[in-house]
């Protein structure tokens, strides 16, 4: 997974509240593998007219280079569990989303990929939203060590971030292994657990303890 | 003394393996796969890793299943095909097409007595929530967790923050739990419980079946819940006992035993309560592209959601029950069970439809009781089609598609832009208010038939006398 400490680049705006993750990925997508890439897909119907000719009203594709940063409404990433969503926005070039709100699992699958959500008050959103709506694709940064969000002339908010998605986020650190070093703890668990609730396991073999 | 715990609390606490840097590694009971998972699949083959519990893992054919064999494509042929080679491969029990045990994964898995209450169940889908009907924790996750939990059967998880929802009074007649779930997304919206475990209680929940539960549970998620939660009761206990994979003798009494504690302590604490009134939910109808775009049937079409009315091609004022539709939906893991089938064949017993109505029943043992039962003919009689089980219609994803403006009454639980098809113009509501659009080709107040139904039948009876 791709470090997150600081990054400087491009923003946009879709002020829209509820963006689900079928707008992000729409469903038929879905069964492209990981390897093929998601990028050309996102928020594919909103970016596009039924014919598959692009929408002029969208910003998104308005911009010579590809986005760093996203802000947007409430309840983004709302709906469908899919990854796929997060996929699309990482391989689009998206690094950082900027929201009013985030639904759980979106940020959840954010956080496993590399991809920094940020949520800030009224007036920070109000102020960068209103700079992107006039100026899209100006340069945005958000520093992770800082945790800053910053633009144009010393313009900018300060945001908080959950420890633990933080610290996974700088280090880019892949969760498995780290829970591999608890091989032993899980073990050790398996058994008492299994004790206590013999009946977990009534039909299956080869859980711990049984023969 | 130990603090008063909810729930969620005490489950939570039963399967913390370990902490570290405030969160909590869980043990997971069932781990649920569908076709969706090929990601999660991918991960471990690039790592080389195995799966750590096979035999608590299960995966079943829903999301790309055809609701007819010639309605297959080469896509839903490969999904279900890479399903059924990685969990073989893997020595994981999947049903695939053809297997009498398949249907929608939050229908079949229960059905098949593996989800148990104190569990905790997950799978990467965000409708897991249905699961805590029984009192599990049950939730939805994103493809690297499902890569996690099969390399470790655990998973890192902060505690979510607690919600509590009081449903006092009962439900009027023909208001489902399909109405109460819309009505409390109307009323706290779609990001009112985000962060939350939502437990529900009260008299209305005692009084739900277990359908109901899993129809309210499925449904928290449009809360923006991480899960929803009714603590398991005798209801719970009657409705597992002897299904296939559930525990069977010495096994059950000791579960049930345990069963029988798995509630909150007085006194436990949450961050919100919230108290409704079941007499006050009516049918409740979407008009709009969010589940708390909702109204009920007798209402008009509110002020405000340019953006949302001009993609429903609808306007401000106007009633509900004159919205037009050209397609009707029942089945999901939301209203694709029995109780539902029936409350839709009460409705179209002695009637045709107006517009196509697809039902694509929540499991094959669903489909097989409705054919046994010849609930299956009622629905052909009255002019429906009768597929087969799977997601169908609720997402589109199977080749079953609603064209683009056409509004489509539909018994599932998300009505978001596209979801049914691109353009597709969703109207979320219960399944006896889908059968009664799909008789009279608009939103139609259900009441209005069974009623005029009753004063029919006094009519004939009067008649006959
Ligand atoms: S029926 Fe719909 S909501 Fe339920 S699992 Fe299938 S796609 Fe998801």
């Amino acid at each position: 997974m791709t470090p997150f400490v600081t990054e400087t680049g491009p923003g946009v705006a879709l002020p829209m509240d509820n963006i689900d993750t079928d707008q992000l990925i729409p469903a038929r997508f879905m069964k492209r593998s990981r390897t093929e890439g998601y990028g050309e897909q996102l928020l594919f119907d909103l970016r596009h007219h039924a014919d598959g000719s692009k929408r002029g009203d969208m910003a998104l594709n308005h911009l010579s280079v590809p986005p760093m940063l996203l802000i947007t409404g409430a309840n983004f990433g709302c709906g469908s569990s899919r990854e796929a969503a997060v996929y699309a926005l990482v391989d689009h070039g998206i690094r950082c989303v900027v929201a009013r709100s985030f639904a759980d699992i979106f940020r959840n699958n954010a956080m496993r990929n590399g991809l920094l959500t940020v949520v800030c008050g009224d007036a920070e959103h109000s102020a960068l939203t209103a700079y992107l709506s006039v100026a899209p694709g100006e340069a945005v940064t958000a520093d992770l060590k800082a945790q800053t969000i910053s633009w144009g002339q010393k313009k900018g908010f300060a945001f908080d971030i959950d420890a633990n998605a933080r610290r996974r986020l700088l280090l880019g650190m892949d969760e498995l292994s780290e829970t591999l070093e608890y091989s032993k703890e899980i073990e050790d668990f398996e058994r008492r657990y299994l004790q206590h609730h013999p009946w977990i396991a009534p039909h299956f073999r080869g859980f711990p303890g049984r023969a | 003394m130990n603090a008063p715990r909810t729930i969620v609390q005490k489950i939570w606490d039963t399967h913390r393996i370990t902490s570290a840097k405030g969160a909590d590694l869980l043990f997971v009971d069932r781990h649920l796969l569908h076709e969706g998972s090929h990601h999660a699949f991918d991960k471990i083959a690039a790592s080389g890793r195995a799966i750590r519990h096979p035999e608590l893992t299960f995966g079943v054919a829903d999301h790309y299943a055809p609701s007819r064999p010639e309605r297959a494509t080469e896509a839903t042929v490969t999904m279900i095909d890479r399903l059924a080679r990685n969990t073989k491969h893997h020595g994981v029990t999947s049903f695939g097409l053809g297997d009498s045990r398949r249907g929608i994964v939050h229908v079949a898995m229960p059905e098949q007595g593996l989800t148990l209450p104190g569990t905790i169940i997950v799978c990467g889908d965000s409708h897991t929530a249905t699961h805590g009907a029984f009192g599990a924790f049950a939730f939805g996750i994103g493809a690297s967790e499902v890569a996690h939990v099969l390399a470790t059967q655990a998973l890192w998880q902060t505690p979510p923050r607690m919600m509590r929802i009081n449903v006092n009074g009962h439900l009027p007649p023909a208001v489902t739990a399909k109405d109460l779930a819309l009505h409390i997304i109307g009323q706290i919206g779609t990001g009112g419980a985000t962060g939350h475990a939502v437990e529900y209680g009260g008299d209305a929940i005692s009084a739900l079946s277990m359908e109901g539960r899993m129809t309210l549970c499925n449904m928290t998620i449009e809360m923006g819940a991480r899960s929803g939660i009714v603590p398991p009761d005798e209801v719970t206990f009657a409705w597992i006992d002897g299904r296939p994979m559930a525990p069977s003798g010495r096994a059950w009494s000791a579960a049930v035993d345990q069963w029988r504690g798995l509630r909150s302590d007085p006194g436990a604490v949450y961050d919100h309560v919230l108290d409704m009134d079941a007499h006050q939910v009516a049918p409740m109808v979407t008009w709009g592209t969010s589940p708390e775009h909702v109204a009920p049937v007798t209402g008009v079409v509110p002020e405000g959601q340019t953006d949302a009315l001009d993609y429903m091609g609808l306007h401000a004022g106007m009633p509900i029950a004159q919205i037009n539709v050209q397609r009707a939906f029942i089945g999901s893991c939301t209203n694709g069970r029995w109780s539902d089938l029936l409350d839709a064949a009460a409705v179209l017993k002695g009637r045709q439809v107006r517009v196509p109505l697809l039902v694509s029943p929540g499991s094959e043992a669903i489909a097989a009781q409705a054919e046994a039962a010849g609930i299956a003919d009622l629905f052909r009689a009255a002019g429906a089609e009768w597929g087969s089980s799977g997601c169908s219609l609720c997402v589109g994803m199977n080749g079953d598609q609603v064209a683009p403006g056409e509004h489509c009454a539909s018994t599932s639980n998300r009505n978001f832009r596209g979801r049914q098809g691109p353009g597709a113009r969703t109207h979320l509501m219960s399944p006896a208010m889908v059968a009664a659009a799909a008789v009279m080709g608009h939103v139609t107040d259900v009441r209005d038939l069974t009623l005029a139904d009753m004063a029919q039948h006094t009519i004939m009876r009067e008649a006959r006398a």
